[in-house]
């Protein structure tokens, strides 16, 4: 394997990583007002406050890992997506600051946890919304976005948006299943069910859109013998529906979240079948926008070195603050 | 709003006006940092409880500081690529990695500490407590040694070579590219501003609470603290910036002559040039009052020295050099007063009056947020002061922003600028807020709330903590 792909890789993994472990901060920002101020609101924060800073890291390792490692695709997403990704950055100032500010301004906690919500909810959908926009394809001439300032605005791209809010929120509501209790884990339960719904049912739309939007991703899904591997992707996602809504029925704590890990790995896993190996796609190769051998070999000492320290001191932290969150704090 | 500007100028505003609210935070966090590992470390020595109880009063402004500084922070990583896509594309194999190592090896360490740092105190060891307050603040200091790196290297590089594609690529060495000629002073610089901007607002803070209370002995040993660290780094902060003017004569003369307000070049001898009003249409300083000779003295450590000056300099090349003249005197001016009321408290000491002399408290108070001054203004002179170019004399700022519309960047602007002042202007105002209150015996950490019965745990998670073992006055050995 050449190092091109094996910085594709841990690209892709900083990107899986943040969806993931944010997805489930912003995810609680969007279903945040269906909880009953007071008790199960402190529940839910208190849930996050002391990781989603860890959490939020991983976009940046995403971000400047693309600059540092794909600086062209980097020089050519950001322009074509602008007005998108400020949106997300203004979203994800309102929602950083809530967490302190809720706390230091009890006379405008209101407008605070609704600054909550409303950047979570920003930052989801525009995240969905850029995701959308790349797949769709944008325009590229000598070596910069070619295209006009509006181009990402498109009923799929409306789509992936949406999907994102949705799955974002299922990972929200099972995160709190796993840890709160009372009042804030039964509304946990209720808002799981119809997420899971929103969620499968989006994916599958976005599924079903994506080959018909260029031919290659036909090609690369549907032909001898990518399909052998690819099939197994919605197969397993069937397999992981029935289990997610048994838990949920039987009233599991920790599995229908680690099952929903377990979606969005899934669904990354069929986006890098569709985009594979291209990283701008149908434009640019990850070839094409790799940076010379020596900077990526400068860097992946750097990441085979602290990677690993930060999975244990990150693992750690969770550590600390493992069990019911509780409105006193942690038991 | 924004009709008369192109896009490359207002990209240019927008990143000046992203980064200077971000380096805000930073200026104080970096500081806080450290002072809150001094302030737990002492406890753990002393086992004092006014050292726990600064601690926990300083916490919680750290807290909302560094959210802030977050946040705002998250902005910066994207605007490389947003607004300057040209220079990411070209400048990306040499910064790039640069700025992944930051991620790498600061972003995550401070991040994954400080939910410890912060609710932790009752969930870990009082040692392992005061481990995570010293990943953070050591995390800090290599977030600083990493991204001055950065902008080291785009205002001296080195130790690159340039593809046939046009990208800046690394040469043989990366050490050449990290430790560019102007990195050490910059980075020493930089870190000393760190220091000073916090100890001058915790000494402001100490000086406004010995102004309402004199006997108060919180604000004492923070006042004390801070005016001792005003004493001895401020000189040393003088010293480091003219030795860094002095690397940046070698490496970046046209800036330094815009420092100078140098138009002319001076044969034998320039003249320090103390104020004026620069006026670039005619090539002169107005009004101006000079030391003859002593520029060249304080420049080249010899009266008749021979000096360049801009008019050596073909126009196109020529920074703007009002701005990077006023915000020098500024930066300077700040650093002298910042000695001046080191040098006061000095004697304070000696007359022994330092908690009973309201006119330093005053003084001492007044100068609170010059700190702050200081640093945007030395940024200001160091960033416009390198201008037209991004990549000194390699790549020119028309030449490195991203196809974008003037109307797209205007508006993302307008947003900024409403969104910072609403959101950092309250954060600003909640940090105040705590400052007012005075530090109290059994000072509550980050999880109690402000007003009102302590009813909930307050910030955050953290059981109450009245009756942990980390709460007694002398830790157990
Ligand atoms: C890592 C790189 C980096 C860092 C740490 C900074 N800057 Fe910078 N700055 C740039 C990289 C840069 C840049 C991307 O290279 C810009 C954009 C356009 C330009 O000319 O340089 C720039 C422009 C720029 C301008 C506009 C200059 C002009 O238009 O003439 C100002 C006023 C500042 N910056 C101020 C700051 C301040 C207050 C900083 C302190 C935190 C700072 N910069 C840190
Ligand atoms: C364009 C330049 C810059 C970029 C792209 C940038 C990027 C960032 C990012 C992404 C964060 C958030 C990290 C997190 O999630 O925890 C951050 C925080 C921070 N930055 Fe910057 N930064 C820049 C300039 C600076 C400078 C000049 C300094 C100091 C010399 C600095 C020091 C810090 C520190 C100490 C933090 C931690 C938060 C805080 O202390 O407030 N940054 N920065
Ligand atoms: C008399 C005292 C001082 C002198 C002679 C001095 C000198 C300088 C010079 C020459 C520069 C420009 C560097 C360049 O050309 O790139 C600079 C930048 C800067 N100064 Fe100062 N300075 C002084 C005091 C201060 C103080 C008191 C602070 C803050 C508390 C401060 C903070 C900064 C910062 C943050 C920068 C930008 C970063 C850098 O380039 O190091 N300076 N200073």
């Amino acid at each position: 394997m050449d190092l091109t792909v094996i910085w594709a890789f841990i690209i892709a993994f900083a990107v899986f990583a943040y969806v993931v472990m944010d997805g489930f901060d912003l995810g609680i920002g969007i279903i945040f007002p269906a909880f009953e101020v007071g008790d199960a609101r402190d529940q839910a924060m208190n849930s996050i406050a002391p990781v989603w800073d860890g959490n939020e890291t991983w976009l940046v390792l995403g971000g400047g890992g693309l600059l540092a490692a794909f600086p062209l695709a980097y020089a050519i997403i950001l322009p074509a997506t602008y007005p998108l990704i400020i949106i997300m950055l203004l979203g994800l100032v309102f929602r950083g600051v809530a967490f302190e500010f809720r706390w230091r301004d009890p006379d405008h906690r209101a407008f605070w946890d609704f600054a909550f919500t409303a950047g979570s909810f920003a930052a989801a959908f525009s995240q969905g919304m850029i995701l959308g926009a790349l797949l769709q394809g944008v325009e590229v001439a000598d070596r910069a976005y070619a295209g006009s300032w509006f181009d990402w605005f498109t009923p799929y791209t409306l789509l992936t948006g949406m999907g994102t809010v949705a799955g974002y929120a299922l990972l929200g509501a099972t995160w709190l299943i796993w840890k709160t209790e009372h009042g804030a884990q039964d509304m946990a339960y209720r808002l799981a069910k119809p997420a899971a719904v929103v969620t499968l049912a989006l994916m599958a739309a976005v599924s079903l859109y994506t080959p018909f939007l260029d031919s290659q991703y036909w090609t690369r899904w549907f032909e001898m013998p990518n399909i052998l591997f690819a099939a197994q992707v919605p197969l397993l996602v069937l397999i992981l529906t029935y289990f997610l809504f048994r838990g949920l029925h039987k009233k599991q704590e920790a599995a229908p979240f680690l099952i929903s890990l377990g979606l969005f790995f899934l669904g990354m896993a069929g986006l890098g079948i569709s985009m594979f190996p291209y990283i701008v796609p149908d434009q640019i190769t990850i070839w094409d926008a790799a940076v010379p051998e020596s900077s990526q070999i400068f860097m992946l000492v750097g990441v085979a070195i602290t990677v690993p320290l930060i999975l244990v001191y990150t693992g750690w932290a969770y550590w600390v603050f493992r069990g019911k969150v509780g409105t006193e704090g942690y038991h | 709003m924004f009709e008369q500007f192109d896009a490359v100028m207002l990209a240019r505003i927008q990143f000046a006006f992203t980064i200077s609210f971000h380096f805000i935070f930073p200026a104080f966090s970096i500081g806080l940092a450290s002072y809150l590992a001094v302030l737990e470390g002492l406890w753990l020595k002393t086992g004092k409880q006014i050292y726990m109880d600064l601690f926990k009063y300083w916490i919680k402004i750290f807290a909302v500081t560094f959210a802030m500084g977050v946040v705002s922070g998250i902005v910066m990583s994207y605007q490389f690529g947003t607004n300057w896509a040209v220079f990411s594309d070209k400048a990306g194999p040499v910064i790039g990695p640069l700025m992944a190592y930051e991620v790498l090896t600061a972003f995550f360490l401070e991040a994954g500490f400080l939910g410890v740092m912060l609710f932790g105190m009752n969930k870990v060891g009082k040692k392992l407590h005061f481990t995570a307050t010293l990943m953070v603040a050591i995390g800090t200091f290599i977030s600083a040694f990493w991204i001055l790196s950065v902008n080291s290297w785009m205002q001296t590089p080195t130790g690159h070579e340039i593809a046939a594609n046009g990208q800046f690529v690394p040469g043989d060495s990366w050490w050449d590219i990290v430790f560019n000629p102007s990195f050490p002073y910059r980075l020493f610089h930089t870190l000393m501003a760190t220091y000073l901007t916090t100890a001058f607002v915790v000494g402001g803070v100490g000086a406004w609470h010995l102004l309402k209370d004199k006997t108060n002995l919180h604000a004492r040993k923070m006042f004390s603290m801070a005016m001792w660290m005003a004493a001895l780094v401020a000189p040393v902060q003088i010293f480091a910036g003219d030795l860094h003017g002095l690397n940046t004569l070698e490496h970046q003369p046209a800036k330094v002559m815009a420092m100078e307000g140098h138009y002319d070049s001076y044969p034998d001898g320039a003249p320090l040039i103390l104020f004026g009003i620069p006026n670039s249409e005619e090539k002169r300083v107005d009004y101006k009052i000079e030391i003859p000779k002593l520029s060249s003295l304080i420049l080249k450590h010899d009266l008749n020295a021979p000096l360049d000056g801009l008019d050596t300099i073909p126009d196109a090349d020529e920074p703007p050099v009002g701005m990077v003249f006023w915000s020098f005197r500024i930066m300077v001016g700040i650093g002298f007063a910042m000695l001046g009321i080191g040098l006061w408290s000095l004697f304070a000491r000696y007359r022994k009056t330092l908690y009973d002399w309201p006119l330093l408290h005053k003084a001492a108070l007044v100068m609170a947020p010059s700190g702050f001054v200081a640093v945007i203004a030395g940024w200001i002179t160091t960033e416009v002061g390198r201008q037209p170019y991004t990549v000194y004399g390699l790549l020119r700022t028309a030449d490195s922003v991203s196809p974008l519309a003037a109307p797209a960047v205007a508006a993302s602007l307008v947003a900024f600028i409403i969104v910072y002042f609403f959101v950092f202007g309250a954060g600003t105002w909640y940090i105040m807020r705590l400052m007012s209150k005075a530090p109290k015996i059994g000072e509550k950490g980050v999880k109690s709330t402000e007003t009102g019965p302590v009813r909930t745990a307050g910030i955050a998670p953290g059981p109450a903590q009245k009756d942990s073992p980390a709460f007694e006055p002398r830790p157990a050995e």
